[in-house]
Order: structure tokens, then C-alpha cells, then sequence
């Protein structure tokens, strides 16, 4: 049974039955994000995710490679239009998946209770992820100016670098850092114009899910930010080896995962990006580097004449 | 603007012939100035040591099928030494050297590859077979420029990189291929010692001859013994550098095939790697394009050395309307391209660097009859010894044949049409690579479309195939991983923290 406790999903209580019935709450089915919509995994295939203190749990899609090759399709659709939307509409778009975290606080506050943290922790990490939002909002439409240029060259042409996109990015994201770490992560690589495909934290799920119905409420196109639940071991080899994934953010410690990410990549020589576990409310977790870490850099040469 | 009635004129114009006209007396260049002697060491620890094995492997001039000289072959033993020689210099007299200093090394090795120039060209001519014009007026400089380049950096990293303390890598091991020898040991060498790093190069083993001459330069300049190293060898001896433990990054130019392989081979190690791969290059001629020119901008993307170069423009997208011009004055102009001896001044298409890639040239052209494509070739005279290819075109091609999917490497241009800017910009991005690309257009808006569309890391506009040290090169998608020359190619040898 779900939400036996007194501290239910939305912050509701449940009554002894047989007192004067109080409302029942409405509990949250966990669905996943693609496309800019809320389906089950198509393999049918649940988890459950218990409440280190007992007394609450909820059941979780199990995604399956389908629903990751579902979720790749979603991303590489939306990354035509993502990429080439100005820097200054991802800017304000970012600024809005803040707003709307800043709205929902409550919620991401009472799930990340339910995955062990104290109300303190809890706050002060939502607070962070909220921050961090708006840091890279703010980056959108500046780290081109700070990282592209105008190269010198010894003839008659007009020769400049800029940056843009890689493309569609499979994000396996921190496993022990299901809030902060998560927007860590996945802010920077949209920022940059990609769209990606994210594995949540297989252990601490709630927030990923609860981050898609955000992103859903904030102008985030459909299919950049796709957001799966299920197991890293399942997915991780459909996660590196899919053949119309550009780049790999992998998140954890693993060798033997880093080994295999790195191995698959060479298939199609996809960009891997390592990102140790790590304290992501650091100011070292956020920089401009996050979005170059997926970025391509295209010169263009351009007569002058003489 | 042409009017259609001009067009239609020049259509029905007689063929010219070529064969009456004039033609040029040889020109060649002496082979004196290569001094090329008859037998290379490997270059380890600042000394020319002979190969632990004792095994040395010849090099030919590909013009004549002649033996140029032999050289070491290097077995694992040999990489190990080289390997750990760049590991001392590192920990050494390079590590601790003040970034001012090791930035004049640099300067140096620039003015004495430009002392050295004459000789650098004709041996690089000799020993691969480009056109003395090119090796001249491309290689040689250029790879001069690049050290030039990259010296000035070596004591201002700290502007590079915003906010990051930047530190080398270590030891790379550099693995480098046979189209443009020299300049590309220079791309390899000048940025990594520039950010600090000390380098294990392996030319490629049909053109090891120019990497060994700046081995040369590089100890008469009297760097630190191990700052550079140079070991000849095949695949095997690459393969060695790759996998020894005491490299901390790998670089590499080469097929995308062998990148792969790399980037395989080095999962797991925690070796950073920059990979410069293949590509099947988008060359785009727009209705409205100088049509003259364009047919230069073509043949100088497909056509210069040999077409063996990784971002040539193997793919002509011509817009339909102007097609059948275009494809004539091509034709015209290929009439007029000396194939022969690489050492005369004459000469534009010079020898394919080995057989084995003579046979891979001639196999796509036998793939792109049996598909169907129709095959275009000069009637030029080729000479009774050497690899010569005469240059081809293809039209009638299909996206999924073979010639037009496929790197040949070689002087072989698959030729298809189009009518939109939308359908020209999926046809050129409909492929794994994605290095490079040329549009053709005196609409500056439109030119800027298509740029901005292609998916490529280097995209010249009514140009092709210019090249610049402060200019940033590399492939998207499976065209490569990281940039080389300018600022942005001094990251990959670079430590940020």
C-alpha cells in the first residue's frame, strides 16, 4: 500500500477510517517524459521505490530500450528547432523551468524527504537546483561570445568559430544526487542548444520525474529534455551505443561502466563527458565548461577580397 | 546574371580541344636539395638510436616505385624507450622550464623549417608524391607557420582559458597520416609543446622521411633529449604507442575506421584522445554562384593532392538550373590538369601516394560503374611508372551509392543535383561525417543559411581548402573528436582545473 504514512506525496493527511471521512488524497501516478508527454514504459514493467524511513512508497516505470530508442526519436525531432532557437529564447526558457521549480518547492522538498533527507537538506538542495537554473539561463545567449572567434588568418578571408550544438545527448545522471545533480547536469547540456535523454537516479527517482512535469509546464519544447526511470545496468549499453546519439554525459564512479560508455562511444565516435559523484551545490559544479563539454566548434571562412 | 538564351548558347558551343594547343616543356626540380640519406634511425631521447628489432622497412617514391631510403621499424621495446624518454623530459628540463623559454624553441624550429624549406619540399614530394607546387606553396609553409603559431602561446596560456588554471596533459602519443606529412607533425607537435607537453610522433610508414628531417631540426635546435620523439613503423608500431600505459593522451589523423579503433582501444584508461577522421565533403554550387570560379573552387576541393585529403569536396551538389554548365566547364577545365611527374612545376595532379591505395581508387570507380553511376575521365597520358589516377568524375549518382557515401581518398568527385536550399542542406548533412563543406553563391544571406545548416567543422564560402594555423579544424559526428590550430586547438593538450 502507498502512502500509509501521515506524510503522503502531497503533503496530505490520511485518517484512522471510520472518523468522519476526511478527503482522500489524490496520489501521483510516476510516469515518464518524452516527447513533451507523460507515458508508462511501454514494456509494461514496474519498480518500487521505498521510503528509507518506511511508510511510503511508490511504483516507478521500468523503461526498457524501446522506450530509450522512443526517447531518441523524441530528442533528435526536437533538437532541429532547439538548436536554432536564439540564445536569448533558451535563455528566458531556462529562467522559466526556475520560476516553475521556485513554484513547486513543496513538492521536490516532501519527495526529497521520502528519499531520506532532512527538511533542511532537502530546502537548501531545492533552493541550489533553483539557482542553478537561473545561473545557466543566464549563460545561454554569453559563453558564444567567451568561447567563439575571429581567427586571424594570413590571407584574404573573413575566418570565425563559433560553437554550436552537438546533438542529442544521453544523460546518465547522477545516482545520488537526484535533484541538484540531475539539473546540474541537464541544464547545461540544453542550454548549449542540444536535447537530451535522461536516465534518473535509479535509487532516488521521485524528483526526475516530478522535473519533467516542470520542464513540461515551463516552454520547454516537447523531446529535449526526455526523462526515463528504470535500471543503469539495463540501459546503460542502449545509453552508449545508440547510433543517432552524438554525445554521453556519464555521471558516477564506476570503471567498469566508464570503460563500457567509452567503449560503445567509438561506434560512432559520440563525445563522452565524466562526471565524478560529486557535491553539487560546490560553485566548482557550475561553469561555462558544463556547456562546452558538448559543443562543436565550426569555422567558416569567408572572402574579403584584397 | 546570365540570360537563358547565353546558357543555351554555351551549351550548343563546339567541345573544345585541348590537344592542339600548347603545351608545356618539363619543369622539373632537382632532387639534389632533399639530401636524403640512405638509411633513417629512430629519433628517441633526442638521439638517432637503431630499432631494438634491427628491422628497417623501405620507403618509395610513389612517381617512380624507386627506394628512396629505408627506415626503422619500431617494435614495442623501441616505444617503450621513446615513451619513457618523453615521460623524463617531461618530468625534467621541459616541465620545469619557464613557458617564455620553451615558446622560443618553438620560434626556433619555425625559422629553421624555413631555412630548411628547400629541402623539406622535395623531400615531401618524393617521398609522397604531391605536386612540388603544393609542397611548396602548402605543406612547407604552413608547417613553418604553425610552430610560428602555437610559440606565441606557450607563455600566455592563462588568457586561453576564462576562470581555469591550465596545465599539460603529459605525454601524447601522436599518430599522424601520409597526405600531408610534415604539416602534420607540425599540428600535432607545435600545440602540444606549446602547452607544455612532451610527444611521441609516428609518421605514417609510406612517409616517414620529412617527420625524420625535423627530428633533425628539432635536435639541432638543441631541445631538451625526449621533448620530441619520432618512431617509424606501421600499424603495429601505432597501435604500441596507443596502448602503452605512459602515455596520457592519444592524437590522432587518420581514417575514421582506425580513430574508431583508438577510441576503443583506449576506453576505460583515462587517456584523453583528439581524433581527426574522414569525411565525404558537401560542395555546393548555387545557381547564382561566379560560375568560373566555382569550377576552380571544385577542382582545387577534390583535385589538390590527389584528392587525398580528408576534407576534400568529394560531393558536388550543383543546382539543377545551372547543372549541365557546370559539369562542362568542369569537364573543360579537367582536360586541362598536367597529371604526372610530382617533381615538374607543371604538374596538378601528382602520383597517389601508395599502390594499396592506387587499388582502393581504382576498386570505387569499378564500385561506382557497377551502381549504375556514369564515369567521366580525362584523356590525359599518365607515365609508364608510378601511381597515377586520372581524375574522375561521376554523375547520374544516387545518396546511397557507394561514391557518394563512402571516403575514396583519391581524385574522384561524385556529382549530384538539386533544387532547394532545404533539399541540397538534408542531402549534404545525410551522412556519418561531417568535417567539412563549401557553398558557392553571390547571395550573402543565402551563403549564411547553408553554413549555418551543414553539420561540419570547417565550411568555406565561394573558397575551398584553405588552411591557417589560427584557424580551428575538426569534424562533427564521426568526422573526429576536438579541434587543431588556433585557440581552440590548444584545449585538447591542456589540463583545466
Amino acid at each position: 500500500m502507498r502512502n500509509k504514512s501521515e506524510e503522503n506525496g502531497m503533503g496530505g493527511q490520511i485518517q484512522e477510517a471510520g472518523a468522519e471521512r476526511a478527503r482522500i488524497p489524490v496520489l501521483k501516478t510516476y510516469k515518464i517524459y518524452v516527447d513533451g508527454k507523460f507515458p508508462r514504459t511501454e514494456s509494461g514493467r514496474y519498480f518500487q521505490f521505498k521510503s528509507p524511513a518506511g511508510g511510503w512508497s511508490a511504483n516507478l516505470c521500468e523503461c526498457s530500450r524501446k522506450d530509450f530508442r522512443d526517447a531518441v526519436t523524441a530528442a533528435r525531432g526536437a533538437f532541429a528547432k532547439w538548436s536554432k532557437a536564439t540564445p536569448f529564447n533558451r535563455g528566458q526558457i531556462l529562467y522559466r523551468v526556475a520560476e516553475m521549480l521556485e513554484g513547486r518547492k513543496a513538492q521536490f522538498v516532501e519527495e526529497l524527504l521520502h528519499q531520506g533527507l532532512t527538511r533542511a537538506q532537502a530546502e537548501s538542495e531545492v533552493a541550489a537546483s533553483v539557482d542553478r537554473l537561473v545561473y545557466y539561463a543566464g549563460w545561454t545567449d554569453k559563453f558564444q561570445q567567451v568561447f567563439s572567434a575571429v581567427n586571424p588568418v594570413a590571407s584574404s578571408y573573413f575566418n570565425f568559430s563559433v560553437l554550436e550544438p552537438t546533438g542529442v545527448v544521453a544523460v546518465l545522471a547522477p545516482e545520488e544526487s537526484s535533484l541538484l545533480g540531475l539539473v546540474s547536469c541537464v541544464a547545461p547540456v540544453i542550454a548549449g542548444g542540444n536535447s537530451c535523454v535522461v536516465l534518473a537516479s535509479s535509487r532516488l527517482p521521485l524528483c526526475a520525474v516530478t522535473l519533467g512535469e516542470v520542464l513540461n509546464s515551463s516552454d520547454v519544447p516537447g523531446g529535449v529534455v526526455n526523462i526515463l526511470t528504470g535500471f543503469r545496468k539495463e540501459l546503460l549499453a542502449q545509453f552508449s551505443s545508440h547510433m543517432d546519439v552524438n554525445g554521453v554525459l556519464y555521471c558516477g564512479d564506476s570503471a567498469e561502466e566508464i570503460r563500457k560508455v567509452q567503449t560503445d562511444a567509438a561506434l560512432n565516435v559520440k563525445r563522452v563527458s565524466l562526471q565524478p559523484e560529486q557535491d553539487w551545490a560546490k560553485a566548482e559544479a557550475q561553469g561555462p565548461y558544463p556547456i562546452l563539454a558538448f559543443q562543436e566548434v565550426k569555422t567558416t571562412w569567408h572572402p574579403i577580397g584584397n | 546574371m546570365k540570360t537563358k538564351k547565353s546558357l543555351a548558347k554555351e551549351e550548343a558551343a563546339p567541345r573544345l580541344n585541348f590537344k592542339t594547343s600548347w603545351t608545356y616543356q618539363p619543369a622539373l626540380e632537382s632532387t639534389a636539395p632533399a639530401r636524403i640519406a640512405g638509411r633513417y634511425e629512430l629519433f628517441i631521447g633526442g638521439k638517432f638510436v637503431a630499432p631494438a628489432g634491427g628491422k628497417y622497412f623501405p620507403t618509395i617514391n610513389p612517381a617512380t616505385e624507386s627506394k628512396l631510403s629505408e627506415v626503422a621499424e619500431a617494435g614495442e621495446k623501441d616505444v617503450d624507450q621513446a615513451v619513457r624518454a618523453a615521460r623524463a623530459a617531461k618530468e625534467g628540463a621541459w616541465g620545469r622550464m619557464p613557458a617564455k623559454e620553451r615558446g622560443k624553441y618553438l620560434f626556433r624550429i619555425a625559422r629553421m623549417i624555413q631555412e630548411r624549406s628547400r629541402e623539406l619540399v622535395v623531400t615531401e614530394t618524393l617521398d609522397g608524391g604531391k605536386p612540388i607546387r603544393e609542397s611548396r606553396m602548402v605543406d612547407i609553409p604552413l608547417a613553418a607557420n604553425h610552430f610560428f603559431y602555437y610559440a606565441g602561446w606557450a607563455d600566455k596560456l592563462e588568457y586561453a582559458f576564462p576562470a581555469r588554471r591550465a596545465r599539460p596533459v603529459g605525454v601524447a602519443g601522436q599518430i599522424i597520416p601520409w597526405n600531408f606529412p610534415l604539416l602534420m607533425a607540425a599540428w600535432k607537435i607545435a600545440p602540444a609543446l606549446a602547452a607544455g607537453n612532451t610527444v611521441v610522433l609516428k609518421p605514417a610508414e609510406t612517409t616517414p622521411l620529412s617527420a625524420l628531417k625535423l627530428a633533425e631540426i628539432i635536435q639541432e635546435a638543441d631541445l631538451p633529449p625526449g621533448v620530441v620523439n619520432v618512431i617509424t613503423g606501421a600499424g603495429a608500431t601505432g597501435a604500441a604507442l596507443v596502448a602503452h600505459p605512459g602515455i596520457d593522451k592519444v592524437a590522432f589523423t587518420g581514417s575514421t575506421e582506425v580513430g574508431k579503433n583508438i577510441q576503443k582501444a583506449i576506453a576505460g584508461s583515462g587517456k584523453r584522445c583528439t581524433l581527426e577522421l574522414g569525411g565525404k565533403s558537401a560542395h555546393i554550387i548555387f545557381e547564382d554562384a561566379a560560375l568560373d570560379q566555382a569550377v576552380e573552387g571544385i577542382v582545387d576541393g577534390i583535385f589538390f593532392n590527389q584528392g587525398h585529403v580528408c576534407c576534400a569536396g568529394s560531393r558536388l551538389f550543383v543546382q539543377e538550373s545551372v547543372a549541365k554548365q557546370v559539369i562542362r566547364r568542369l569537364r573543360d577545365r579537367m582536360e586541362t590538369l598536367i597529371v604526372g611527374d610530382p617533381l615538374d612545376k607543371n604538374t596538378d595532379i601528382g602520383a597517389i601516394n601508395s599502390k594499396p591505395q592506387l587499388e582502393k581508387i581504382e576498386s570505387y570507380v569499378k564500385a561506382g560503374l557497377a551502381e549504375g553511376a556514369s564515369c567521366y575521365q580525362p584523356e590525359c597520358a599518365l607515365p609508364k611508372k608510378g601511381y597515377f589516377h586520372r581524375p574522375v568524375l561521376f554523375t547520374d549518382v544516387a545518396q546511397s551509392h557507394r561514391v557518394s557515401q563512402e571516403e575514396i581518398f583519391g581524385p574522384v568527385l561524385a556529382i549530384q543535383t538539386f533544387r532547394t536550399i532545404e533539399e541540397v542542406v538534408e542531402k549534404a548533412n545525410n551522412t556519418p561525417y561531417g568535417l567539412a563543406g563549401g557553398v558557392w553563391s553571390d547571395k550573402g544571406a543565402k551563403v549564411f543559411s547553408v553554413t549555418s545548416q551543414l553539420r561540419a567543422g570547417v565550411v568555406w564560402a565561394n573558397t575551398y581548402n584553405k588552411f591557417d594555423p589560427t584557424s580551428p579544424f575538426g569534424g562533427y559526428k564521426e568526422s573526429g573528436l576536438g579541434r587543431e590550430g588556433g585557440l581552440h586547438g590548444l584545449a585538447p593538450y591542456l589540463e583545466l582545473s
